[in-house]
């Protein structure tokens, strides 16, 4: 079996799993968040529930519209905060929250083997530390905090082997851009992404959650890395928690892929996906005419604690362009911190950055950084849909966080060579 | 179960953001998630849109984020049924789990904004009344009717916990 397939079966009780069967299997984690929360406790409270399965396991995050940019979006959090009291589910409040798929790895929550389900597409990030993740609707968290349970079809899977080093200036988004542009928005739909190869091995588990993150954008339901030292030490060191890691979690030799798709990384350099779809994705050098008038570094994909570091190496003593602007999201409390004290957002500031609090805000056009009409930004987020950050008559290119610090200093598409050292 | 209706016609990775913006995230009221269906790419649809009419499209409909707000809003509008070549799998799961039904077609080329359709989601067959020509759909698998007959998730959540 595939680490995606035992992880399954071991949640549904079943020996052996083969793709198309459906199981109703045992979560770990349950997620929710201030746009899917509010929908899913309707639906709980309609149904007539009482309890919750397991307070411990219910975790409702208020990422995306605070702090509350209007009444409305208040009384969505004021929801969460009263279903939380009530049942003792965990839930974060303004000034401890942080972007979902960042806090949650963060508080020692997404565990290696573990099954989660979160109302929340890019829930596809924890296949990073090996769980078994995937996003689902309001409704199915509704249900999954009274039975603890989730329906599921078992996916068939896509394996990834990257061979080689990687290029300076490029990095996990690079593989995964590059890799949607070759596979397509519905390349991998319905599948799972299986993340491997020598490449892998040494890539960094901030480079890692990336890379999972946007497993969705290839239409997957989960992406996933066996873990290895990089997970162990992510545990042991940064988190400094006790994790043992379950045995025999890896695909076995043998395992039934779908199909096998080798990638050389040698050849890759910076990967930009042009408007409208993440699998626009060219070279950056191809897009060097692009003016832009708004760089955004943060969410979900890139708003953790090296991506700001790779993107103040690239600004640092620099300013940013006249005719742009910048806002900088450092993705939980402890990244804002940590960055604070390695001096990043000194750098920042310096350059003539906005530095924000943690918040979803401009990635999903929510607030904090809304594109008006004509405008143009260069992201290192997850999605370049028609109107996903503001007017529906603005552009998106997505980039990884150096090339987005060295387009803000040059006021339009770069290299992170073009810039300087 | 039969629907009737008249076909709105859309292309490619319709996303969820297309469905319903993101800035419209800030209420859960079905109604008024309705009243911006596919604006930001077809201005003015949900004012003309009929209920019980019938959204047909591409590949990957419904692709991108999680929102629930997307079937709910084709719903609420009064979608009898969406058509497409293939569906997002969150958009799917959302669909069955709130009773919006879907239909995968393979032959969604031939079928033109306007026509009058006639689907019997029992039988799997799809009959395009204007072109008078006929088509048979997969239906879903077992446990996916278990759950529709249920009248979706929380129902048959609440069967098995609550009753």
């Amino acid at each position: 079996m595939t680490i995606t397939e035992k992880i399954l079966a071991s949640h549904a009780n079943k020996k052996e799993v083969v793709p198309g069967e459906f199981l109703y299997a045992d979560l770990d984690l349950v997620l929710a968040n201030d746009v899917t929360g509010p929908l899913a406790i309707e639906e709980f409270e309609k149904a007539g529930a009482t309890k919750v399965f397991d307070p411990e396991k219910i975790v409702l995050v208020p990422d995306h519209f605070t702090p509350c940019k209007d009444i409305r979006s208040a009384e969505l959090v004021q929801s969460l905060r009263t279903f939380s009291k009530k049942h003792g589910t965990r839930f974060y409040e303004m000034g401890r929250v942080g972007i979902e798929h960042a806090l949650l790895p963060e508080e020692g929550l997404t565990l290696p083997g573990a099954l989660i389900i979160g109302a929340d597409s890019h829930t596809c990030t924890y296949g990073a530390v090996a769980a078994f993740s995937t996003g689902v609707g309001s409704t199915d968290v509704a249900a999954a905090m009274i039975s603890g349970k989730v329906w599921l079809k078992v996916p068939s899977t896509i394996r990834f082997n990257y061979r080689g080093t990687l290029q300076r200036w490029t990095g996990g988004k690079d593989l995964i851009l590059y890799t949607i542009g070759k596979i397509g928005v519905d390349g991998a739909l319905y599948r799972s992404m299986e993340f491997a190869g020598e490449t892998i091995l040494t890539l960094p588990m901030d480079d890692r959650f990336t890379m999972c993150n946007m497993a969705i954008e290839a239409g997957a339901k989960n992406g996933i890395i066996a873990p290895d030292e990089i997970t162990s030490a992510f545990f042991s060191g940064e988190l400094n928690i006790r994790n043992e890691i379950p045995a025999g979690l890896f695909s076995d030799p043998g395992s039934k892929y779908d199909q096998i798709i080798d990638i050389d990384v040698s050849k890759i350099g910076p990967q930009v996906a042009a408007p409208h779809l993440p699998s626009n994705t060219k070279d950056v050098r191809e897009f060097s005419s692009v003016k832009i008038d708004q760089v955004v570094i943060g969410s979900c994909t890139n708003g953790r604690l090296s991506d700001l570091r790779k993107a103040a190496m690239v600004m640092k003593g620099k300013k940013v362009h006249p005719e742009l602007r910048t806002i900088v999201i450092p993705a939980t409390q402890k990244i804002y911190r940590q960055s604070l004290e390695m001096g990043l957002l000194d750098i920042f500031i310096d350059a003539g950055c906005v530095v924000s609090t943690p918040t979803c805000g401009p990635c999903l056009g929510g607030h904090m950084g809304i594109l008006g009409k004509g405008e143009t930004a260069l992201a290192t987020t997850n999605r370049n849909f028609i109107g996903r950050m503001g007017s529906p008559e603005s552009f998106v290119y997505l980039s990884n966080p150096e090339v987005a610090a060295a387009s803000a200093v040059k006021g339009s598409i770069a290299h992170p060579e073009e810039v300087g050292k | 179960m039969n629907v009737k209706g008249k076909i709105w016609k859309f292309g490619d990775h319709i996303n969820t953001d297309d469905i319903i913006a993101a800035r419209y995230l800030n209420t859960t009221d079905g109604k008024e998630l309705a009243a911006h269906c596919m604006e930001t790419i077809r201005p003015g649809f949900a004012d003309a849109f009929v209920a019980g009419d019938i959204v047909v499209a591409g590949e990957n409909f419904g692709c991108g984020s999680s929102r629930e707000h997307a079937p709910v809003a084709l719903r609420e509008l009064g979608v009898s049924v969406v058509v497409a070549k293939s569906f997002a799998r969150i958009f799917l799961r959302n669909s069955i789990n709130i009773g919006l039904p879907l239909v995968e077609l393979e032959e969604v080329d031939a079928l033109r904004e306007k026509d009058l359709v006639e689907i019997d989601l029992t039988t799997g067959i799809l009959r395009n009344l204007t072109l008078n020509k006929e088509y048979t759909f997969t239906r879903y698998p077992d446990f996916l009717r278990e759950l529709i007959e249920y009248g979706g998730l929380m129902k048959w959540t609440q069967e098995r916990y609550i009753r």
